[in-house]
């Protein structure tokens, strides 16, 4: 087993009009997760405790081996977080705010800030309200990679971005992963950039953690299965049926679940098999949320 | 994704880009130069070793199988699987057999043309 870059375990906080609960959320070393959940589903809120700024009401909170809140000035020096407020100075330059970080962080490595400035594209002399959405992120992300952190935190990194500085900011995150030690936790509602560099993902809606794994195996476990099930015939004993939608003879099966069985379960119950479909993480993330929502009503 | 990357490596190692005996990219190295995940790497990776294409050494990295007929159990492969797909994509459109069969004569006496 790997060990752990991050550990949460049974976190609470509550909040007037929001509370996470029980949060288990767990980031092998050497790995990256992608954090999915809808807007106000909890991730910002996840991701200030394990960055030691707001304080759970119970629960364990583990980063790179330091417990928090009460080990985070030893936890800071190796941690890198990029959030969507970026909290840069408008009238300072890029370079002053490299001098800045190096001044802070022994560990700065000023050889590779230059090589980040030329791959991102970025002039250091430029005051930072002079530069663009995609430009800032870039900044933001070269101050916190340049200090060369064991742990990367981004909170929605990729979100607002063109498609180049989408590319760009992707490519450097995993060039970073070719370093076995590092890990990189980002939370994003866009799940096509979870989806291309995430080894595993934690879904998290309303406060709650709905799942949590190994990516392939995810993606591999969801599949959409279109089927002609003739009257009278009914596939209610399937394992794993998320859904059954459509009318008539011609459907279309969601499944959680699938083996090789599931189509000779789908055959034995007198249906039989068109075309049998990937999912996209979208798909299964909505899937994931909206069934779980309704789980809860019931 | 994983079957992209497996189709990609056994297009390099079939037209020779990829010789025999060839080191190739760490798990971690092809991740970073695809900007794909490290676990869809080592996916892709588990299942060209159980085909054959690639051997993985402990702690040694990766290489190209040294099995000569490795092109042709590749393309076999391929084959199986397209010829699979065309017949269950005749089905599909209500093909009969017999007209599934002329498409492919078709298609090869097409290719004698070229």
């Amino acid at each position: 087993m790997d060990p752990l870059a991050i550990a949460l375990r049974g976190v609470c906080k509550r909040y007037p009009h929001f509370s996470l609960d029980k949060v288990d959320l767990t980031l092998a070393q050497g790995s990256i997760m992608g954090f999915l959940g809808a807007n106000g589903a909890g991730k910002s809120t996840t991701i200030r405790i394990l960055l030691g700024l707001v304080h759970q009401d119970s629960g364990s909170v583990e980063v790179l081996g330091h417990a928090m809140p009460s080990q985070q000035a030893l936890a800071k020096a190796e941690i890198g977080f990029v959030s969507e407020d970026l909290r840069l100075y408008g009238s300072a330059t890029l370079q002053w705010h490299m001098d800045l970080v190096a001044s802070v962080y022994p560990r700065w490595d000023a050889s590779y800030a230059a090589t980040l400035l030329k791959r991102f594209d970025l002039q250091a002399e430029r005051k930072i309200k002079g530069l663009s959405h995609g430009q800032r992120v870039k900044a933001a992300l070269l101050l916190a990679l340049a200090r060369r952190p064991r742990l990367l935190v981004l909170d929605e990194p990729t979100t607002g971005l063109d498609p180049v500085a989408r590319h760009e900011v992707l490519a450097e995150l995993m060039s970073v992963m070719v370093e076995e030690e590092r890990s990189v936790l980002f939370s994003s509602h866009n799940t096509r950039d979870v989806e291309q560099i995430a080894d595993a993902i934690t879904f998290i809606d309303r406060g709650r953690i709905v799942e949590a794994g190994d990516k392939e195996e995810y993606l591999e476990r969801w599949r959409r299965i279109r089927l002609d099930l003739p009257a009278g015939r009914s596939l209610d004993q399937l394992p794993g049926m998320v859904s059954l939608a459509g009318e008539g003879r011609s459907r279309i099966l969601t499944i959680s679940d699938f083996s090789d069985h599931t189509a000779l379960a789908v055959q034995a119950a007198g249906a039989s098999i068109h075309a049998v479909e990937r999912m996209s993480l979208e798909e299964i993330f909505v899937q994931t949320v909206i069934g779980r929502r309704e789980e809860v009503k019931q | 994704m994983y079957l992209q990357i497996i189709e990609q490596i056994r297009h390099k190692v079939a037209v020779g880009d990829w010789p025999p005996g060839a080191e190739i990219p760490s798990i971690r190295q092809l991740a970073a130069d695809l900007s794909v995940s490290v676990i869809t790497v080592k996916r892709a990776y588990l299942e060209l070793e159980r085909e054959g294409v690639i051997l993985t050494q402990q702690g040694r990295g990766s290489i190209v199988s040294h099995t000569p007929s490795l092109s042709t159990v590749v393309w076999e492969q391929q084959l199986g699987r397209s010829l699979d797909e065309a017949a269950r994509l005749g089905s599909m459109l209500g093909l009969a057999p017999d007209e599934i069969r002329t498409r492919l004569e078709t298609a090869i006496n097409q290719l004698k043309e070229t």
